[in-house]
């Protein structure tokens, strides 16, 4: 499934990184501590934290995430988006829990 | 192959620029074909060290040096140094402050990281002398 068909069937919001909608997502990781993610998810995943800060571009690009879904309603800030639209890695919202939407995508397939 | 070596200076407090040296290793490993397995390897623990001088270690340099057998990752600040490096490599123990802990740092798994996806690792490191981390990758024959 690509990031803009994972957009489109659950409803998420784009808040930059529009470059990067067309990667494929193949696996997924929920976590909020970043060195538990960094050393734990496959590449290509998609994230799912509740964290909005700049920092998780630089554990997206260094793992080869698809994208990043901030979760609960929270937003990332200016400098995370700003960072995110120059790397081309797309990050996303939902107003949801993390618990919610992770139940979704497993219950697809996405492991 | 001839060594190649790249330093990279890291400023304590710097969350903007934290990790931008580990995306360039890890750029410059996957360019020169290194095996993926590796090049995540090397990239999580160069994340790893990055953070630490971020949040605890004052300003310093991570060095990465890359060759055909091994690649090294040598990170050293001038920072406050660790008191008790046995128990700053136990999983879970942490001195991050509350305002890291919120940003999802600080939960004692850096150090253990690194200890785990490295092949070598050595810290060197006493109050008030800084830190020097040491961390060698060996290359194998074939990727995993």
């Amino acid at each position: 499934m690509r990031v803009s068909e994972m957009i489109e069937r659950y409803g998420l919001k784009v808040e930059a990184g529009e470059g990067g909608l067309d990667r494929e997502v193949r696996a997924g990781y929920c976590g909020d501590l970043l060195s538990e993610v960094i050393a734990n998810a496959a590449a290509e995943s998609v994230w799912i934290t509740v964290q909005g800060h700049q920092n998780i571009v630089a554990v997206a690009i260094l793992r080869e995430f698809a994208a990043v879904v901030i979760s609960s309603g929270n937003k990332p800030d200016k400098e995370t988006m700003d960072k995110a639209n120059a790397e081309g890695i797309p990050l996303l919202s939902w107003k949801g829990s993390a618990y919610e939407l992770v139940g979704k995508l497993f219950s697809e397939g996405l492991g | 192959m001839n060594r190649l070596r790249r330093t990279y200076p890291v400023r304590h407090g710097d969350f903007i620029h934290a990790g931008e040296a580990s995306i360039h290793v890890k750029n410059t490993l996957k360019s020169l074909s290194y095996c993926p397995d590796l090049v995540r390897r090397v990239a999580i623990c160069g994340y790893e060290a990055e953070m630490n001088l971020v949040m605890h270690g004052g300003d310093g340099v991570l060095t990465v040096v890359i060759a055909a057998d091994e690649i090294r990752l040598e990170v050293a600040d001038t920072g406050p140094g660790i008191e008790n490096t046995e128990l700053a490599m136990q999983e879970g123990y942490s001195t991050a402050r509350d305002e890291y802990r919120e940003m999802g740092f600080g939960a004692g798994m850096g150090l253990p990281n690194m200890k785990r996806n490295s092949d070598e690792i050595t810290v060197d490191s006493s109050p008030g002398q800084g830190t020097a981390v040491t961390m060698v990758f060996s290359v194998g024959g074939r990727c995993p």
